[in-house]
């Protein structure tokens, strides 16, 4: 029941304030249907490997060294758009600029570590199901880094202009919570592509 | 909660208060805003789209976008439905050649893709869009321009799905395009291309258009419009919209691995590689089930809104109703594999979704047992919009009874694939969706345009329409129990199929005529239908409340809204609760509205609202383009509509200071506060 003494005498922020904007719930609804698109490819991968009749993965099990080293590297830089956020939350804003510019540099680092594994593979996208299914799904969460990237670079340019104060910096937390998905989502490739075939 | 206790000065802010920046936060101004006022005239200026082109491709107002889908949604109807006139002349009798088998093909698949994908959700999207914040009294949907840019796409979706049939290319593997067929090497046209990309590019539109509509029910309702207020439309388009942000990637997913396959040599639906074709079958259906309520749902919810009006007493059974909404949506995700009965999976598989499927038929009772309560109740008044309403009814009954009948599995085995099938869904989808939507159209009609309709043509219309489309499609049901084929070009004589297909076809142009009739209804109302007041049916919700055709801004002041009828209030008077409908936040520093809580609707925050924008066309015409450079292989041109389309969203998303998404630039008072 609304309290009509509340509904007048409080003052309501104004425009896009956190959480209570607009922007952050469509962020989340957008969330929830990337995550399926991904549910849907990772369905798509165990639909077929649970009926492949050769060998699965047919070039063998994949070395994990690089990989594991990469997702860290990706996980890191979910930290520090993270504490990017923070910062500006304390006022930091050098702070803020600094552990943005690191995301990136981070991010990009997959980016280039994830194109070398694929220079790598014997196989193609068009040379046996396994190929298609892989660089499908590394290419599809690839392309979502690549965005990520951009958005998280623009989030660095509106940092430096002053666009944001403590009190406005609703950006940061919808480009921010995009990125943690997207290295949530990696999380479960990896494990798909790269933990399962060791079971 | 009474009146009197809303008119406090809003300088009752108490002492302990931080004198804050009133660009950053403020006490909004509650008071009146009646026609004519200099705050009224204000508020005509801040939301009015520019006049000519530049408003047409600007304007972000849900009003004109509503009518829009509507429009256009109506103009895909009517060629999907030229498109089975000209089947039913080529199965009128036996062994006719009027056209070949590949025309056939695409006809039939073009018809259902038309009807499914291009009509029954898009116009639903168009009534919702007109109407939720009417509804829920807010002055616009959460995200206007996303709003816009749903429609631009899903026009040149539609478009672009259409860009080969001239040349005789067009789809032709059916609507749900089963592989092997429709693979590389049994379909090597562009046939099949043009269907897969436009599906992704639709697929688009639907998941930004689904993510407004769950945004703006949690965000944008009147105060006191708690959660068990809002309109059964409102519970029907939000289930149907969470659905699809779940489910429309499966079936976008499902056309890009096809594209894929057939452009860039993948396996995924290959036989002879180690791909599964029941692939293709399980993605599609886990969104095509689904999506069969998504576009019946908020059909639904027309009637559960409009039809108590003409019953002249509330809804039987609201919570029931909502409760029934959502129930067939959650057990419709456990349903697709109804679709797959002949395709030799587990009988454990089949009994657990044939039980699943008979079991959604328990949500749809409690729906239609409210729905007769509601007029055995009531007083019903028998004007045009009732007719359709209680059509709709019947037909659900009858489209019903025959999917419990095909959630059998062993009868399933018996029809499936047969002209059975196609009745069952034909009853399911005119009867729950097209009967509805012209009867909104017929109730809503005086709301879109100040006039109405004219009620000896209408019901008419209705009484050519029933009975046009009863006597075409029921004896489909006949003509599968005696075996025929769904989407045979031609049958012989021989085969005893002759007499309930002449039926049929003969039905077909009865109904043709009676949406004929429709249309002439609609085009001599609009230039001499007689004008209609704000209420002219008198009912109870609070679209009625503001002028017939609504103002740019819809409501001058926002209501607070105390029951589920706030135009009935002094009538049913349940609680003594009495709805502000005069007297409301004025909110007209810039184009404003308020946002509440997702349950209990208390004000939280004072939206600012965009402005009217060029860029949703220009991303809606750069993404069409990529996808035009992808079918055409342009890869040149794709990447610089690639470019575009991220310039063009840079604009879009730069923060603003009149959104004050970034700092606004006057010094601020509160610097160190």
């Amino acid at each position: 029941m609304v309290n009509a003494d509340q509904l007048l005498v409080q003052p309501l922020p104004v425009g896009s304030k956190d959480k209570l904007s607009g922007g952050w719930w469509g962020v989340l609804a957008l969330i929830v249907t990337e995550g399926s698109l991904f549910g849907y490819l990772l369905f798509a991968y165990f639909y077929l490997a649970s009926q492949a009749e050769q060998h699965w993965p047919p070039a063998g099990l994949p070395d994990l060294l690089l990989p594991s080293i990469n997702t860290a590297i990706l996980l890191a830089s979910s930290v520090c758009v993270w504490a990017s956020e923070r910062c500006i939350r304390k006022k930091q804003t050098q702070w803020a600029i600094a552990a943005m510019a690191l995301a990136i540099v981070l991010g990009a680092f997959f980016v280039g570590i994830q194109l070398n594994e694929w220079d790598k593979k014997t196989y193609g996208m068009s040379s046996d199901l396994y190929g298609s299914l892989y660089f499908t799904i590394t290419g599809f969460h690839l392309l979502h880094v690549v965005i990520g990237l951009a958005i998280l670079s623009l989030l660095l340019v509106w940092i430096s202009f002053s666009y944001f104060n403590e009190k406005r910096h609703v950006a940061i937390t919808i480009g921010g919570v995009y990125w943690h998905f997207v290295d949530v989502v990696w999380l479960f490739v990896f494990a798909t592509l790269y933990l399962f075939p060791y079971l | 909660m009474a009146i009197s206790d809303l008119t406090h000065s809003p300088a009752d802010v108490s002492p302990s208060d931080p004198p804050g920046d009133d660009r950053l936060s403020r006490v909004p101004d509650f008071g009146r805003a009646p026609v004519g006022s200099a705050a009224e005239t204000h508020l005509v200026h801040i939301w009015e789209a520019a006049p000519g082109w530049r408003g047409s491709l600007s304007t972000v107002d849900h009003k004109t976008i509503g009518l829009r889908y509507i429009v256009t949604a109506f103009i895909f109807l009517l060629i999907g439905g030229i498109e089975a006139l000209i089947m039913r002349l080529q199965l009128a009798g036996p062994s006719l050649t009027l056209l070949t088998p590949e025309q056939y093909s695409q006809l039939f698949t073009m018809h259902g893709v038309t009807m499914i994908f291009l009509y029954a959700l898009p116009i639903l999207s168009g009534f919702s869009n007109y109407l939720w914040p009417l509804l829920l009294g807010s002055r616009d949907m959460a995200f206007p321009r996303l709003n816009a840019l749903s429609y631009w796409i899903f026009l040149f979706a539609g478009i672009f799905m259409y860009a080969s049939f001239p040349i005789g290319q067009a789809p032709n593997a059916g609507w749900f395009n089963y592989v092997p067929f429709a693979g590389p090497i049994y379909n090597t046209g562009p046939n099949i291309d043009v269907f897969a990309l436009g599906m992704v590019l639709l697929g688009i539109s639907t998941t930004v258009g689904s993510v407004n509509f769950v945004v703006t029910l949690f965000r944008m309702r009147a105060p006191g419009m708690t959660i068990n207020r809002v309109p059964i439309l409102v519970w029907g388009t939000l289930t149907a919209s969470v659905a699809n942000l779940l489910v429309i990637p499966a079936v976008s997913l499902a056309f890009f691995l096809l594209w894929l396959d057939r452009q860039m040599g993948t396996y995924f639906f290959d036989v002879a590689n180690g791909g599964k074709p029941l692939l293709w079958q399980h993605l599609f259906w886990i969104f095509g089930h689904p999506w069969v309520y998504a576009i019946v749902l908020p059909a639904m919810g027309i009637v559960s809104d409009a039809l108590p009006t003409f019953c002249r007493r509330p809804l039987v059974g609201y919570a029931a109703m909502a409760l029934a909404t959502m129930a067939t949506m959650l057990i419709g995700f456990e349903v697709w594999i109804h679709h797959m009965f002949a395709t030799g999976l587990p009988t454990v598989a089949l009994s657990i979704f044939g039980a699943a499927s008979m079991v959604i038929s328990i949500p749809s009772s409690v729906a239609v047992f409210s729905w007769i309560a509601t007029i055995w109740l009531g007083r019903p008044v028998f004007k045009t919009p009732f007719l359709f309403f209680a059509g709709f009814v019947i037909l659900f009954v009858i489209g019903g009874l025959s999917g419990v009948m095909t959630a059998a599995v062993s009868l399933d085995w018996q029809l499936n694939d047969t002209y059975f099938i196609v009745a069952h869904l034909h009853y399911v989808l005119l009867g729950i969706n097209v009967f509805p939507v012209i009867g909104g159209i017929y109730y809503w009609f005086p709301k879109f345009t100040g006039r109405m309709m004219d009620e000896k043509m209408g019901k008419w219309s209705f009484w050519v329409m029933f009975i046009g489309f009863n006597a075409g499609f029921f004896p489909m049901h006949i003509s599968g129990l005696l075996g025929m084929p769904r989407r045979v070009y031609t049958y012989s004589s021989r085969m005893g199929w002759d007499t309930v297909n002449m039926i049929t076809s003969i039905g077909s142009f009865v109904f043709a005529i009676g949406v004929l009739i429709f249309l002439v209804n609609v085009a001599i109302s609009l230039k001499r239908g007689a004008r209609a007041g704000a209420n002219p049916w008198d009912a109870a919700t609070l679209e009625w409340s503001v002028p017939s055709p609504p103002p740019a801004y819809n409501f001058a002041v926002i209501p607070v809204v105390a029951s589920r009828h706030p135009l009935w209030e002094d009538r049913i008077g349940e609680s003594g609760n009495r709805s502000s409908l005069e007297e409301g936040y004025l909110l007209m520093e810039g184009r404003e509205t308020i946002g509440t809580s997702p349950i209990d609707a208390v004000p939280e925050i004072i939206l600012k609202m965009p402005d009217d924008s060029y860029t949703p066309f220009f991303v809606g015409l750069f993404v069409s383009l990529v996808f035009v450079g992808m079918l055409l292989h342009w890869w040149n041109f794709t990447g610089l509509m690639i470019i575009l389309t991220i310039v063009a969203l840079i604009v879009w998303m730069w923060p603003r200071k009149t959104l004050v998404q970034r700092l606004p630039d006057a010094p601020q008072r509160e610097a160190h506060g």
